[in-house]
C-alpha cells in the first residue's frame, strides 16, 4: 500500500515526524517498506503564463517565448519543448532556481537569444507519473506561486508491506484509523454525507449468488461533463499512490478505492442492456477485459452480466465494451460486497492482478459498499456536474459476514502473554479499536468492528492487545521448567561423528539441490524411474534424485571447470525411490572421489586412488561403530559402476549400499577426465553402533604363523578368509591377508595371497602341536574346497 | 715385533710417552683401539710387562708392580678420555648429518571440511539442545495437508499456488517449510513437547537472492504454560549466544502467519538497521485441534529461522548462490 503522508494527515495528524509515524506503523504490523519524499529537492520554480511564443531565428527546434510569472515584468526564455504554446500554465525556473541533480538556473544566450530561466518539464523536477514535454499546469493555477507550495511537494510517499490478514489497511481511512487507535487521537477526514437523489433513473439488479456477493449497490448518475479534467490534487493523491490519471470517473473511483478501501467500478449507461444480474458464468462465456485480453472464463467465477452476457469480472476487471470512454456522460456505479471465497485465486488464475481484486480477496467491510457509493457520488457530482439517481442497494443479509462475539478470558490474557494487562487497558484498548465490549464473568463478550473480519477467535484479541500494547513493551524470559536429561542411546551413532571422520580421511562436505537433471537419472540408476516435478524451475532440475551421486558429479565437472584436479566430496541426504509400497525417502551418505589418493607433496610419490583407497576409507567409517567384520562385500551388478570394480555391500545380509568406480562409458557419456570412485550407504544402518564389551587381555605369548596359499582366480580372499575361520578354536585371534601376488613363479589361473595367523591363547602357552593340529586341518579344508595348496 | 720380556721402566715409559700425543691424535674408534691393543692387548707392551713380574724377586716385584699399575691407569685414563671425545664427536656428526629443514610440510592426507550450513545448524541444535529441545525429521516430499491443511493454510491461500510451491500432484508437493515436522511431533506426541526441525524446504523461486532449496530450523515447545513472554526469551537468548553478543537487540514485530496467533516477525540490530531473521508466534488452537491437542489446557509457541541467512550473517558470506555450487574454493573455507 503506497500513499502520501498528507493525505494520511488530512484524516489524523499526530505530532510524529514522517520516519516516527513509519516506524510507529512497523512496530503496529504495518511494515514500513519505503519512505521517500515526493519530489527532490529543489527550489526557485514557480508557477508562470506563456504569453508568447515565437519561432527562433537560429534554431529550428527552439522558440522564444515570453512568459508572466508574477513579477510583473514578461520575462524571456528560450524554449525547445514541443508542447510550449500561448496560454499554457507552466512550471518556470527563475534565473537562480536550484534544480534537483545541482542545476543552477542561470541567465543565458540560446543561439544568440538571451534566455532569463528556463520552462520544465516533470522529469526537470524528479516528478514521476506526467507525460513528457512541459508540465502543464490547469488554467486556474496561481501565476507566481511557488511549484512546491502549489504541488503540495514537501510531502512524503510511504509504502507499507500489509500482511494478508490486514485488508482493513489498504486505504487511508484503515491507515487513518490505526493511526487514530495508536495514539489515542480522534479520527478526521472529509464529512461523508448522503447525497440525495435528482432523478429516479434507476437499474434493477438481481442478486443470483448471494453467497459470493451478498450486497450490491448500484447509482445511475448522468449529464456529467464530458469535457472536463482531474482536479490536480485529486490526480497528485493518484500518483503519490502509483496510480496515473486515466479518464475523470475512472480516476474519482479509484480514488475512493484508496480513500477508503472500497474498490468502485463505473458502467457507461448507454452501452448497457437491461438489468444487472451478479451470477456465476456460464460455460464458455469469454468476456474482453478493459485491458483489452478476452478471458475464458469458468464456471466458479463471479460476472456481472446485463441483457446480453457478462459485463464484468465481478471485483476484478471491467469489460472493455462495458467501460467509460472519452464522451461517456451517463454512468452506474457499483459498489458491493464480493466474499474473499468468491474470488480467491480467480484473478491469478487468468493472470490478472488487479487493485481492485487484491482488495476483495483479502477482504472489504461488507458495511462500506453504500458509504462508498456516496462519496464517489458527492465528488463526481462536485467536479464533473451530474444528476444522481437514487442508491439501489440489493443485500441478502443471511450472507453477509457475521459478527458473533467473542469471549475474551482475563486469565487468558495473562496466561498466553506471559503478562498482565488492567481491565482498564483491555477496554481502553479494544474501544479503541472500535469493538463492542460487554461484561461476561471472566471478563468481557467483544464484537469487532465490520472491517475487521479478521479477528474471530480470542487469541486474536489478544494479539491485538499485545499489539497495541507493544509486543517490545512485554517482558521476555526463560521458561522455568523441570529438568530432564534427554535419552542418548549408545547404539545410534550421531551423523555428526560420520560427517567427522569423512572430514579427517580428506573429504569435503557438499549440499547439492534434490531435484536433478532426468537425463543424468536415467544413466545412473535406470531401475529407478525418478519422480518428476509438475512445476520444476528447469530441466535440470526437473526430477528428485534416486542417487547423490548424481549431485556429487554435477560438483565434480563444476569443480574440474574451475581446474580442480583433486576432488574428494560427500553428501548426506534424502534420495527418493518409487516402489510399490509408496514413495520411500531414505536419507543416505554418499562420497565421490576424483584425482590422486594423496595431494601432491614432497617425498610421495604421486598415485591415483583406486577401488582400494576407497575401500580402507569405507572400512575406516564402518569401524566407527564397530560394524567392520559384519560388513559383506559382494559381486553384484550396478548400472552406473564397473562390473569388476564394483561392490554390493551387505550389513547382516541386508543392503548397505554400492561402492565401485564408475562405469567407464559413463565416464566417456559425462566427457568426464578420469575414473571417478563412488559409494552410497544408507544411514540408518551406517548410524548404528556396536557397545563394546571387554575381553580379558591374554598374559601369553602371541605366536604368528604366515601360509602363502596359491589361490584358484575363481576364489576371493574373503572366500578363503571365511573357510580359514570356519571351526577356528577360540586361540585363532586374527587371520589377516597380508600380501597378495601374481607372476613369476606362480601358476597363470592361481594368485598367491600371504595370510598372517594371529595365535594367543588367555589360559595357557600354545605349544608347536596345538599349532601345527589347526594350520594343518585349515589347509586341508582349503584343499579340498577350493584346491588350494600351500607355495612351496 | 719381538717380544721383550725384560722389564725396562724407562722404555715403557718412553713408549708410553711417544704414545700419548698419538691416542690425543687419533682419528677414530678403530684407530685409539689398535693403540689400545699394542699396550694393553693380550700381547701388549704393558701386558706383557706385567706378565713379567712374576719372575722377579718380591721386592722388585713390588716396586716395579706399583710402577707399571700406576702407568697402566693413565694410559687407561687417556685413552677413555679419547674414547669419549670421538664418540662426541660421531655423535655430533651423525647429528649435524642427519638434521633436515623442519620447515618443509608434514606429509598426510589432507583434511576436509564441513559444509558452512552444518556447522551453522550444528550450533543451533548445540545450544537449542542445552535447553532439552530435541531434534525432530521429516519428510521432504509432504502430503498438503501438513504442509498445509494442519496448519490452517485455507485452500485459497496464495502460498498454495504453483507459483510458489513445487507439485508432484494435486496433493503431494515439496515442503514449503519445516513446520510440517511440528505437525507431526505433535500426531505423535501429547504434550509436553519441545522439539526442534532442521532442514531443506523448497519454493518455486530461484534468483540471487532465492534459492528454489534452501534450509530452515523450526522450534516448537508446547506445554500448559508456555508463553508469548517465554517465546520472547528463548529465542533472544538464543540469537545472543549464537552471535556471542551479550548486546544484540532482537525485535518481535507483529506480523501474521495462519498457523500462529499472535504472530511476529524476529527482526536483529545489525549495522544501523534491522534485519528479519525469522517468524515466530504462538501455535494458533485450530493447528492444535488439527493434531487433537486439547486448546484449552495446551498452548505453546513456534518459530522458523533461516539457516542460509544465520550462516551469511555469521560467517560474513554475501550471496546465496555459493551454499549450493560446492566451489571448493568456498567450502576449504569452513575447514
Amino acid at each position: 500500500m503506497r500513499f502520501s503522508e498528507h493525505w494520511l494527515r488530512a484524516w489524523v495528524n499526530p505530532a510524529l515526524s514522517a520516519e516516527q509515524l513509519g516506524a510507529q506503523l512497523t512496530m503496529a504490523g504495518l511494515e514500513l517498506d519505503t519512505l521517500e519524499p515526493a519530489a527532490p529537492p529543489f527550489s526557485g520554480v514557480v508557477v508562470a503564463r506563456i504569453l508568447t511564443v515565437e519561432p527562433h531565428p537560429d534554431a529550428d527546434k527552439l522558440r522564444v517565448c515570453k512568459v508572466d510569472d508574477g513579477t510583473g515584468q514578461p520575462v524571456q526564455v528560450v524554449c525547445g519543448a514541443p508542447n510550449a504554446r500561448t496560454g499554457l500554465m507552466a512550471a518556470f525556473a527563475r534565473v537562480g532556481a536550484q534544480l534537483p541533480g545541482g542545476l543552477a538556473i542561470k541567465q543565458a544566450r540560446l543561439r544568440g537569444v538571451e534566455s532569463f530561466g528556463m520552462l520544465c518539464g516533470a522529469d526537470e523536477l524528479g516528478l514521476s507519473g506526467y507525460p513528457d514535454g512541459l508540465l502543464e499546469l490547469p488554467a486556474d493555477a496561481p501565476v507566481g506561486e511557488d511549484l512546491r507550495t502549489y504541488l503540495d511537494l514537501d510531502d512524503h510517499v510511504i509504502e507499507l508491506d500489509i500482511t494478508p490478514n490486514r485488508g482493513d489497511c489498504l486505504s487511508i481511512l484503515g491507515l487513518a484509523r490505526e493511526t487514530a487507535a495508536q495514539n489515542g487521537l480522534p479520527l478526521g477526514g472529509p464529512t461523508l454525507a448522503p447525497v440525495p437523489a435528482r432523478s429516479d433513473a434507476a437499474v434493477r439488479v438481481t442478486l443470483s449468488a448471494p453467497a459470493a456477493c451478498p450486497r450490491y449497490c448500484a447509482r445511475v448518475i448522468e449529464g456529467l461533463a464530458t469535457d472536463a479534467t482531474t482536479p490536480l490534487w485529486l490526480s497528485e493523491r493518484l500518483r503519490r499512490s502509483g496510480l496515473r490519471p486515466i479518464h475523470p470517473i475512472v480516476d474519482v473511483t479509484n480514488y475512493v478505492m484508496l480513500e477508503l478501501g472500497q474498490p468502485l467500478h463505473a458502467f457507461d449507461l448507454d452501452r448497457l442492456q437491461g438489468g444487472l444480474e451478479v451470477r456465476l458464468a456460464h460455460a464458455g462465456e469469454s468476456l474482453t477485459a478493459l485491458d483489452g485480453q478476452t478471458l475464458n472464463l469458468e464456471a466458479n467465477m463471479l460476472v456481472i452480466a446485463d441483457g446480453q452476457g457478462p459485463i464484468a469480472l465481478a471485483g476484478i476487471i471491467g469489460g472493455q465494451d462495458s467501460g467509460v470512454r472519452a464522451g461517456t456522460n451517463r454512468i452506474v456505479l457499483e459498489s458491493a460486497y464480493f466474499s474473499p471465497e468468491a474470488l480467491a485465486g480467480r484473478a491469478r488464475r487468468l493472470g490478472l492482478s488487479t487493485d481492485a481484486a487484491y482488495r476483495f480477496e483479502r477482504g472489504t467491510d461488507p458495511e462500506l459498499p453504500r458509504t462508498a457509493i456516496e462519496r464517489a457520488t458527492q465528488l463526481l457530482c462536485e467536479m464533473f456536474g451530474g444528476t444522481p439517481g437514487p442508491v439501489v442497494e440489493v443485500s441478502q443479509p443471511e450472507h453477509l459476514p457475521m459478527r458473533r462475539p467473542i469471549l475474551l478470558r482475563r486469565a487468558r490474557i495473562e496466561r498466553l502473554l506471559g503478562f498482565t494487562l488492567t481491565d482498564a487497558e483491555v477496554e481502553g484498548i479494544l474501544t479503541r479499536l472500535g469493538m463492542q465490549l460487554t461484561p461476561a464473568k471472566e471478563g468481557w463478550r467483544v464484537i469487532a468492528p465490520s472491517h475487521r473480519h479478521d479477528l474471530t477467535i480470542e487469541a486474536d484479541l489478544i494479539e491485538e492487545l499485545a499489539r497495541m500494547h507493544g509486543y517490545d513493551k512485554l517482558p521476555a524470559r526463560l521458561p522455568m521448567t523441570e529438568l530432564a536429561i534427554q535419552p542418548r542411546p549408545e547404539q545410534r551413532m550421531d551423523l555428526d561423528e560420520l560427517r567427522e571422520r569423512l572430514v579427517t580421511l580428506g573429504y569435503r562436505e557438499v549440499i547439492t539441490y534434490s531435484f536433478v537433471d532426468t537425463l543424468l537419472l536415467e544413466k545412473l540408476t535406470p531401475h529407478h524411474p525418478p519422480m518428476v516435478l509438475a512445476n520444476p524451475i528447469s530441466s535440470e532440475m526437473a526430477a528428485m534424485r534416486t542417487t547423490l551421486w548424481a549431485g556429487l558429479i554435477h560438483t565434480l565437472r563444476y569443480n574440474l571447470n574451475r581446474q580442480q584436479e583433486r576432488v574428494r566430496i560427500f553428501e548426506s541426504g534424502l534420495r527418493f525411490i518409487k516402489s510399490e509400497e509408496g514413495l520411500k525417502q531414505e536419507p543416505m551418505f554418499a562420497g565421490l572421489v576424483f584425482g590422486d589418493a594423496l595431494p601432491e607433496q614432497w617425498g610421495n610419490q604421486a598415485r591415483q586412488a583406486d577401488f582400494f583407497d576407497l575401500k580402507g576409507d569405507l572400512e575406516a567409517i564402518f569401524e566407527l561403530g564397530g560394524l567392520q567384520r559384519r560388513v559383506q562385500w559382494t559381486r553384484a551388478h550396478h548400472p552406473a559402476l564397473h562390473p569388476g570394480l564394483s561392490a554390493h555391500l551387505l550389513l547382516d545380509g541386508e543392503e548397505l549400499g554400492w561402492a565401485g568406480v564408475l562405469h567407464p562409458s559413463l565416464e566417456k557419456a559425462l566427457d568426464l577426465p578420469g575414473q571417478v570412485l563412488l559409494f552410497e550407504l544408507h544411514q540408518p544402518l551406517l548410524l548404528q553402533r556396536h557397545v563394546p564389551r571387554y575381553q580379558a587381555v591374554s598374559r601369553f605369548p602371541v605366536i604368528r604363523r604366515d601360509l602363502a596359499l596359491l589361490v584358484p582366480d575363481a576364489v576371493s580372499s574373503s572366500e578363503v578368509l571365511a573357510c580359514l575361520r570356519e571351526q577356528a578354536p577360540a586361540f585363532l585371534r586374527k587371520v589377516e591377508v597380508f600380501d597378495v601376488y601374481r607372476g613369476h613363479g606362480v601358476p597363470d589361473t592361481f594368485t598367491s595371497i600371504a595370510i598372517r595367523l594371529i595365535l594367543q591363547d588367555n589360559e595357557r602357552t600354545l605349544s608347536d602341536i596345538d599349532v601345527d593340529g589347526l594350520i594343518a586341518t585349515m589347509l586341508a579344508r582349503l584343499q579340498a574346497r577350493f584346491g588350494i595348496t600351500l607355495r612351496t | 715385533m719381538t717380544v721383550d720380556t725384560s722389564i725396562d721402566p724407562n722404555a715403557l715409559h718412553a713408549a708410553i710417552d711417544t704414545a700419548l700425543p698419538e691416542i690425543n691424535a687419533s682419528p677414530d674408534l678403530a684407530a685409539l683401539d689398535a693403540i689400545r691393543v699394542r699396550f694393553l692387548g693380550k700381547k701388549g707392551l704393558l701386558t706383557e710387562a706385567m706378565k713379567g713380574l712374576g719372575k722377579l724377586p718380591p721386592e722388585e716385584k713390588r716396586t716395579q708392580g706399583a710402577v707399571l699399575h700406576a702407568l697402566r691407569q693413565k694410559l687407561e685414563q687417556v685413552l677413555e678420555a679419547r674414547r669419549q671425545a670421538l664418540e662426541a664427536q660421531a655423535l655430533a656428526q651423525r647429528l649435524a648429518s642427519e638434521a633436515v629443514d623442519i620447515t618443509l610440510p608434514g606429509r598426510r592426507q589432507a583434511m576436509g571440511s564441513l559444509h558452512p550450513v552444518t556447522l551453522t545448524l550444528r550450533r543451533i541444535e548445540a545450544l537449542l539442545g542445552q535447553l532439552g529441545f530435541a531434534v525432530a525429521e521429516g519428510p521432504e516430499v509432504e502430503d498438503d495437508f501438513h504442509n498445509f491443511t494442519a496448519l490452517n493454510i485455507p485452500e485459497s491461500h496464495p502460498a498454495r499456488a504453483m507459483h510458489d510451491t513445487f507439485y508432484f500432484d494435486t496433493h503431494t508437493l515439496l515442503r514449503t517449510h519445516t513446520s510440517p515436522v511440528q505437525i507431526r511431533a505433535m500426531e505423535k506426541q501429547q504434550p509436553p513437547l519441545r522439539v526442534i526441525a532442521p532442514g531443506r524446504v523448497y519454493r518455486c523461486d530461484s534468483d540471487a537472492t532465492h534459492s528454489p532449496m534452501f534450509h530452515q530450523i523450526e522450534g516448537l515447545w508446547v506445554d500448559e504454560s508456555i508463553s508469548f513472554a517465554h517465546l520472547k526469551g528463548v529465542v533472544q537468548e538464543f540469537l545472543r549466544r549464537f552471535f556471542e553478543r551479550d548486546d544484540l537487540s532482537v525485535r518481535f514485530r507483529p506480523s501474521f502467519f495462519p498457523f500462529t496467533e499472535p504472530s511476529a516477525e524476529i527482526d536483529m540490530s545489525w549495522g544501523d538497521g534491522w534485519l528479519e531473521i525469522g517468524g515466530c508466534g504462538m501455535v494458533h488452537p485450530n493447528v492444535l485441534a488439527a493434531v487433537r491437542i486439547d486448546a484449552e489446557r495446551y498452548q505453546g509457541f513456534a518459530f522458523g529461522l533461516g539457516i542460509e541467512r544465520l550462516t551469511m550473517l555469521r560467517y560474513g558470506i554475501d550471496d546465496l548462490r555459493l551454499f549450493f555450487e560446492n566451489d571448493l574454493r568456498f567450502l576449504e573455507q569452513f575447514a
